[in-house]
């Protein structure tokens, strides 16, 4: 992302908070799903980023560049906060309309409430200890 | 959404799997230092908003018309395989937002309590916050130069940890220190699972 992909410039300053990304909205239907290590992909009918901005005018600068970051690999969530500077709350909702429109899969392996089998928990270890 | 086992595990072979682990502490005790050593990306921060409905009423006081905190967390990633990544999340060091525990701790498969002998009283609220939650977890105590080594076994008696806890001494800066710390981690979750669902094929 470069700074001239910005629809506002450092002059427009503290007008851009973070929630008017969101237009006001904390929460989103989908955020249940988000974990912070939720990982988000861009749905393959994407080749270019341009194309979705033409099909969806809704997407703000913000939706095109996690459809941007998300492209080549899985990102989590926490990632894309952390590359967008966006706090993890704003991630969500937006993640949440790109989930909506389909433009986005997000990977949830392991559900919240169960714990990893331990096979996967040995691959764990022998993955640590080959580091 | 119902999976079955066989389900799943059709599931992540096909996709990566993301799993995370949590590194909990007194404040400055080397909570971010411990994440660098072995992530393979500098510590990344993240800012999490908190709503009221996650914040315990009597953290209210003296805060009023104020309706979300943010709380900056540090994190770092291993991959460990292709499709197997693991994440290391620092909780914050300040105690009065451990509520944010319960949303860092859904799913995670263990935690780091690390320690510092000179303060251990700084890493009880983890240690009782885990145990609670039935969160597997290790104990790092972490080896400032200077700071008295004490046996290992003063530090669990003073903690007054169940027999089963490692506890280790370690060195946050240190990268095949902290692997030690973090393999000690999963090894016990993994016992534990095996302990609690001994039929799993
Ligand atoms: N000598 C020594 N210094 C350490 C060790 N681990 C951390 N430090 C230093 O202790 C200081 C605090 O470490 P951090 O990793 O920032 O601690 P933290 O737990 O993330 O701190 P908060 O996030 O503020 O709670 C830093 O200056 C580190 O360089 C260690 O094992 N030995
Ligand atoms: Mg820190």
């Amino acid at each position: 992302m470069t700074e001239a992909d910005r629809w506002y410039d450092d002059a427009a300053g503290p007008v851009v908070r973070p929630y008017a990304m969101t237009r006001g909205r904390t929460t989103h239907a989908a955020e249940d799903r988000l974990d912070l290590i939720a990982l988000v992909i861009t749905a393959d009918r994407y080749a270019e980023t341009d194309d979705v901005a033409a099909t969806d005018h809704s997407l703000t600068p913000e939706h095109l560049d996690i459809l941007e970051l998300c492209r080549q690999e899985p990102i989590s969530v926490a990632e894309l906060a952390a590359g967008l500077d966006l706090p993890v709350g704003v991630l969500r909702v937006l993640i949440g309309d790109l989930l909506d429109a389909g433009h986005v899969h997000v990977t949830r392996p392991v559900p919240p409430a169960e714990l990893p089998d331990a096979g996967l928990l040995r691959e764990v270890i022998d993955g640590l200890r080959a580091l | 959404m119902a999976f079955g086992r066989s389900d799943r595990r059709r599931a992540a072979a096909e996709e990566p799997v993301a799993l995370k682990m949590l590194v909990a502490g007194g404040f400055g005790v080397g909570k971010t230092t411990l994440v660098g050593a072995v992530s393979e990306i500098r510590p990344l921060r993240t800012e999490e908003s908190l709503t009221e409905a996650g914040r315990p009423v009597d953290d209210l006081a003296g805060v009023e018309g104020k309706s979300t905190t943010t709380v900056a967390m540090d994190f770092g990633r291993i991959t460990l395989r292709d499709d197997l990544v693991l994440y290391l999340f620092g909780t914050p060091g300040q105690d009065r937002f451990w509520f944010l525990w319960d949303e860092l701790a859904q799913g995670a498969l263990g935690a780091v309590v690390l320690a510092d002998t000179r303060r251990l009283e700084d890493c009880f609220a983890a240690v009782d916050y885990f145990e609670r939650r039935g969160i597997s977890f290790a104990i790092a105590v972490n080896c400032f130069d200077g700071a008295q080594m004490h046996p290992v076994e003063t530090v669990r008696d003073a903690l007054d940890l169940d027999p089963h806890v490692p506890l280790l001494m370690c060195d946050a800066r240190d990268r095949e220190s902290v692997k030690e710390v973090l393999i000690a981690v999963v090894s016990h979750a993994m016992e534990r699972s095996t302990a609690t669902a001994p039929a799993a094929s």
